[in-house]
């Protein structure tokens, strides 16, 4: 209303709203999130561009845990459901999301297909996105870290091209390393654009076909799933009040060069209470042997 | 190609907030864009031109504002250029990204209200 004169005219508003675009996303994400958390599923969004390798590598990783643990998936997909067929082939239960236009998941896609899918007594549960490394970046789905694949034969260029899908990743898996010999690829190179976009990169090298690196990257999954929260079950539906909670505490890496760096691991964010001590900072820093790109075989000293 | 779902959020967005207020027309939109958020701003401008037709932010001007990506050292502060190694060569520590620059925000929506 027009208070200056009464004339009854409507006025114009300027309203602060300073709200992220995607913050009905989040809400869903972080909802899928608390979901995860309470059943002591370890969520993993697994990025790349079409033809990386990411059915490939969960099927491997089938086969290099044997059974240990229960591996389900839900597979983005423009138009088939080949993938989710693939993996179920692999023994990994496996539901398709036909995305059909879509580019990427979103944590409305995933909480849907958890409605019908039985994921709650999975150990390790791979939503495979869409094959894009450009979208998928931007959609939280309420995983408990990123996997982006990035085959060898794709271009050395490609993290310094695709600097937000890296910037995000908490590992890059580099595969089809058995293709090394036939290529005229120099891995140093690619090592070194990831070193530019992320700023704690790790990398570790790759084939599904010979099983190269299937072990450091089994033992970077059981790294991060000794950090989830403890008692599968018994954890109630997490808190709804947040609370601000700075984190740092250094790591300290000794390469083989002889460099030494100390990592600490500020952070800075609000959470809920089914935190598990190490269960977000914990960069997977119990395998022994997965490769920084800072530099191949170097002893953790904590 | 997000661009065009991430206008129907913003939108719906605008939508809920509008019907809030109980505004009977959206003048201007205000919106930040991080130069790391994914996000080609064209793309995203164009995308709104065509969806928004049919919808309450037909007549409405969105203003776009880049915000840059700056990396720094969270110890010593020391900047790091565009293309550099993303740790302190002095402190080892892990770059620090700037403030918005991975965000899509609607910063402020102005509307008609009785």
């Amino acid at each position: 209303m027009c208070t200056t004169c009464g004339c009854g005219d409507s006025s114009l508003v300027p309203v602060d709203v300073h709200e992220k675009i995607l913050a009905g996303n989040d809400r869903v994400a972080t909802h899928n999130r608390q979901h995860f958390a309470a059943a002591g599923v370890l969520a993993l969004n697994v990025m790349g561009s079409p033809g990386a390798g990411k059915t490939a590598l969960l099927e491997a990783t089938a086969k290099a845990t044997g059974g240990r643990w229960r591996l389900g998936a839900v597979s983005g997909d423009l138009a088939t459901d080949n993938d989710a067929r693939r993996l179920e082939k692999a023994g990994i239960p496996s539901r398709a999301i036909t995305t059909g236009q879509g580019c990427h998941l979103d944590a409305q896609l995933v909480h849907d297909a958890l409605h019908a899918f039985a994921w709650k007594d999975l150990d390790v549960f791979f939503i495979e996105n869409v094959g894009n490394l450009v979208c998928p970046a931007v959609y939280d789905l309420g995983q408990a870290a990123n996997v982006v694949a990035l085959s060898v034969t794709e271009g050395e260029d490609k993290p310094l091209k695709y600097p937000v899908m890296f910037k995000g990743a908490d590992l890059v898996l580099l595969t089809k390393c058995d293709l090394l010999p036939h290529l005229d690829v120099d891995v140093e190179q690619i090592l070194d654009g990831l070193r530019r976009v992320m700023p704690r990169p790790e990398v570790i090298q790759v084939s599904a076909r010979t099983g190269q690196g299937m072990d450091a990257w089994v033992r970077w999954l059981e790294a991060r799933r000794a950090g989830l929260p403890r008692g599968r079950g018994t954890a109630v539906h997490v808190h709804t009040h947040e609370h601000p909670h700075v984190h740092a505490h250094a790591h300290e890496h000794r390469h083989a060069d002889g460099t030494v760096h100390s990592h600490p691991h500020g952070h800075e964010h609000a959470h809920g209470h089914l935190h598990a001590p190490g269960s977000e900072e914990d960069h997977g820093h119990g395998g022994a042997d997965h490769a920084h790109a800072t530099g191949s075989g170097h002893e953790h000293g904590h | 190609m997000h661009e065009y779902s991430l206008v129907q959020s913003l939108v719906g967005r605008v939508e809920a907030l509008a019907l809030e207020r109980k505004a009977t027309a959206v003048h201007r939109l205000v919106v930040s864009v991080g130069e790391l958020a994914g996000l080609d701003p064209e793309l995203f401008q164009t995308a709104y031109d065509t969806f928004r037709t049919g919808t309450i932010c037909e007549r409405t001007a969105m203003e776009l504002r880049r915000v840059p990506a700056r990396w720094a050292c969270p110890g010593c502060g020391r900047e790091i250029a565009r293309g550099e190694i993303l740790t302190c060569a002095a402190c080892g520590l892990p770059a620090k990204l700037s403030a918005g620059a991975d965000e899509i925000l609607l910063e402020t929506v102005e509307m008609e209200v009785p």
